[in-house]
């Protein structure tokens, strides 16, 4: 109930502000969602969020699975992690324009260089994540799946996942807010569609009902992701720990 | 009761057992200690905190090979352990703490029927997170047991049981001794205990003191009476008080 009254709130006061300012620079809520409308009907809304969505979700399952084995493998070994842990630092620290740049101009301009630069910039924050979890996993539950001779897909399953689970669940959410940052500048720098690309085609135009209709497109995507995805699978990971906290 | 020529079941040799930092000084908490377990007997180990006598449990699971020595276990003696603490799934229920335990072992039996013996019917669904400490004890003890192991390690398993539910898996650790099937080093510092349940007393020194005393009990389990537990123990903690386990040998 207070998060559809804030809500209310907002487009009241957008409203009003857009009323009394008058100006192309901030078009109302009615001309948006006339935009909105009208975009869907062309199915160019559709179109540009599907190709968005495709990439988030391609990008997505690389850097999760590779950062989930990388960040296991250097919380697990030292050697690993002496290793990895410079790289890490880098690409951890490495402005995201950069690994945009070098993917286009090492890839070329296509789908793959897009699909890799989104990922590239969610990798290290999954491998930290895991790393850490791993690094936290408990030697003393470990001790009894070796007494007890648990077989390998067993332990992974009940002793070693369910005490990953929060970590992933935070890298899962902190993971995929990356990738809604990242995958616009992605699209505007280097694709023919996607939100990104009409984004950056309004912008050149000065077409600011395009860029707000298409921004709250984007933005409801990310909320119905994060209500029906994110949120489940975290209070699933967390279950167990309701009636105990 | 050990019988004479009973199959072989654990040896451990250990000359020396050091803790510390691979670069900074190792204090040694175990030195020549020398054990074995036959088939059925059922062995207790005493003595005061940080002595290592958990750490010969641990050598004798196979969790610590960091030791100068040597270990023989059967081939293929399947192993149920209860350690100090719980050491449950919080994630998951009563039921599965102690069916994954089974599975791994293929071991077959009744999950409720191990319940029910042990007063944690009510439980079975909760997760073991939400469990208090006695019942999550219990827990562990009855996924140790529903393996039906070869050899049952338990670390102070009556620790923070009441008196009434400490009974209860007095009997079934009696059981289970009486079965003649599995061998069972049991560490405690509760000499009664001790007395009740063993074949032979392990008594341990201080830290790095050499071997350990030994006491075989050789009344039968079924005839050690209240009385006659008691009598024993105290007669055995006198020897204690006396310290008369410094002087490796045989009781």
């Amino acid at each position: 109930m207070a998060k559809v009254l804030s809500l209310v709130v907002v487009v009241a006061f957008w409203t009003v502000v857009a009323e009394e300012a008058q100006s192309s620079m901030l078009p109302g809520p009615l001309a948006v969602a006339e935009a909105l409308l009208r975009e869907t009907r062309s199915l160019a809304l559709p179109y540009h969020l599907a190709c968005t969505l495709l990439r988030v979700a391609a990008a997505f399952a690389i850097a999760f699975s590779v950062g989930l084995i990388a960040g296991y493998a250097m919380g697990r070994s030292r050697l690993a992690d002496q290793i990895g842990d410079p790289w890490l630092v880098i690409l951890l620290n490495l402005p995201a324009l950069v690994t945009i740049i070098l993917a286009y101009v090492w890839i070329g301009l296509n789908e793959p260089a897009a699909i890799v630069a989104v990922a590239l910039n969610k990798f290290p924050n999954v491998v930290v994540l895991t790393r850490e979890g791993t690094r936290a996993l408990s030697a003393e539950l470990e001790d009894v799946a070796r007494v007890f001779r648990l077989p390998w897909p067993s332990r992974l399953r009940h002793v070693v996942a369910p005490q990953l689970a929060p970590y992933l669940a935070a890298a899962f959410r902190s993971g995929i807010s990356i990738i809604w940052k990242i995958v616009l500048v992605v699209e505007l720098i280097g694709r023919p569609n996607g939100v990104g690309f009409v984004l950056g085609t309004a912008f050149s135009l000065f077409d600011m009902v395009t860029i707000f209709a298409y921004s709250i497109a984007f933005i409801a995507i990310m909320l119905l992701v994060e209500n029906l995805l994110v949120q489940p699978l975290e209070r699933n990971a967390n279950r167990w720990r309701r009636k105990t906290a | 009761m050990q019988t004479v020529g009973a199959e072989k079941l654990l040896e451990l040799q250990i000359d020396s057992k050091t803790y510390g930092a691979d670069k900074g000084a190792r204090v040694e908490i175990l030195r020549e200690i020398a054990l074995h377990l036959a088939v059925g007997s059922f062995v207790s180990l005493f003595g005061p905190s940080g002595c290592g006598k958990t750490s010969i449990l641990r050598i004798a699971a196979g969790l610590d090979q960091d030791f100068l020595g040597k270990r023989w276990i059967a081939p293929s003696a399947r192993i149920g352990m209860v350690f100090q603490e719980p050491r449950l799934l919080a994630w998951r229920t009563v039921e599965d703490n102690i069916r994954i335990a089974m599975e791994a072992a293929s071991a077959t039996g009744d999950i409720g029927e191990w319940l029910e013996r042990f007063d944690l019917a009510a439980q079975r669904r909760q997760y073991a997170g939400e469990l208090s400490l006695g019942e999550a004890r219990r827990v562990a003890i009855v996924r140790a047991l529903s393996i039906a192991p070869d050899l049952l390690l338990l670390d102070e398993p009556l620790v923070s049981l009441d008196d009434a539910v400490a009974a209860r898996v007095h009997d079934e650790l009696r059981m289970v001794a009486d079965s003649g099937k599995v061998g069972v080093l049991l560490v405690t510092h509760d000499l009664t205990e001790a007395v009740e349940l063993s074949d032979r007393v392990l008594f341990f020194g201080e830290r790095s003191a050499r071997g350990f005393f030994e006491r075989e009990i050789l009344v039968p389990r079924i005839r050690r009476d209240r009385g006659m537990v008691f009598a024993l123990a105290g007669e055995l903690a006198t020897l204690v008080a006396h310290r008369k386990w410094q002087v490796p040998g045989k009781g």
